[in-house]
């Protein structure tokens, strides 16, 4: 269905969301860049963020950005048997990046930065398990469309499914984007 | 159900895909590469944020493929985002994250 615009009303709406999105986040990031430096214990973001580390996982979200592109194309283009295999990848890197970020928060939590140790600890988890959160949904969204893939119900038909699929991936991806410069490389 | 309406435009090639990303990756390595050398320090956080609202922008146009599509999804997500700026630029201030060191 299109709107009085011309527009795929699924596509403004989503569009609209991403947008409310942004505020969020916003919120979340102003709470962490606020309170950054205040906290009156340890750990500090200097003592504890493991740059190494958070460059690979950003470097596989951003791979997993491609992934998907890759994913829309195959699918725009009717090629089923490509559109599963970049589905699928796109899935897996960021599960990967899941699992990194849970190897992240235990270990942090292991040197004693918990959600209530300080506010460093308060503001950067809150802000990366929002993100976190976002990213499961993704995954889950992705898997669901790779499902569909496999049983044959995702054609050329449903490009525009896959395309806002993609919107909200591409979105936690740039959201990662600032949230690696703004967190871990600006401390 | 029309999966491309009016507005809206073909989306790039896979080569188009692959350079976008190649340049993500490079820039990512330039982020990274900025923060271990010294002498980028005094101009570290400029150069930081340069960076990551190029590649910000480049996931943006190309990979949400705002570049193609109509303005008003632009629109969309360009106002909020404009908006979380101010925000985050108002709330700094008024908590005083401005205020210089003596």
């Amino acid at each position: 269905m299109t709107t009085s615009l011309g527009l795929d009303n699924r596509k403004m709406a989503f569009w609209a969301f991403i947008g409310s999105e942004c505020l969020l986040f916003a919120s979340l990031i102003s709470t962490y860049l606020i309170y950054k430096g205040r906290s009156v214990v340890g750990p500090y973001p200097h003592e504890i963020l493991n740059i190494p580390f958070t460059s690979v996982s950003t470097f596989d979200l951003l791979m997993s950005s491609l992934m998907m592109v890759l994913a829309l194309a195959a699918v725009q283009r009717g090629d089923l048997k490509w559109a599963k295999m970049w589905l699928f990848l796109t899935a897996l890197l960021g599960m990967f990046f899941l699992a990194g970020q849970v190897y992240e928060f235990t270990s942090f939590v292991h040197e004693g930065l918990t959600l209530q140790r300080n506010l460093f600890g308060a503001t950067f988890f809150v802000l990366t398990g929002t993100h976190g959160a976002h990213v499961t949904v993704g995954v889950i969204w992705l898997l669901t469309l790779w499902w569909r893939a496999l049983r044959g119900k995702l054609g050329k038909g449903n490009a525009l499914t896959v395309e806002i699929c993609g919107l909200y991936w591409h979105f936690v991806d740039v959201v990662w984007i600032v949230i690696f410069t703004v967190v871990y490389l600006i401390q | 159900m029309r999966e491309s309406p009016a507005g809206e435009h073909a989306h790039p090639t896979a080569g188009v895909y692959l350079r976008v990303a190649a340049v993500l990756v490079i820039l990512t390595v330039i982020e990274v590469g900025v923060f271990y050398v010294p002498a980028f320090h005094p101009v570290l956080v400029p150069t930081l944020l340069f960076l990551s609202a190029l590649k910000f922008t480049l996931v943006v146009m190309f990979y949400m493929h705002l570049k193609m599509d109509s303005r008003f999804f632009t629109f969309l997500f360009g106002g909020p985002l404009l908006l979380a700026f101010v925000m985050t630029m108002g709330l700094m201030f008024l908590f005083g994250a401005f205020v210089l060191k003596k």
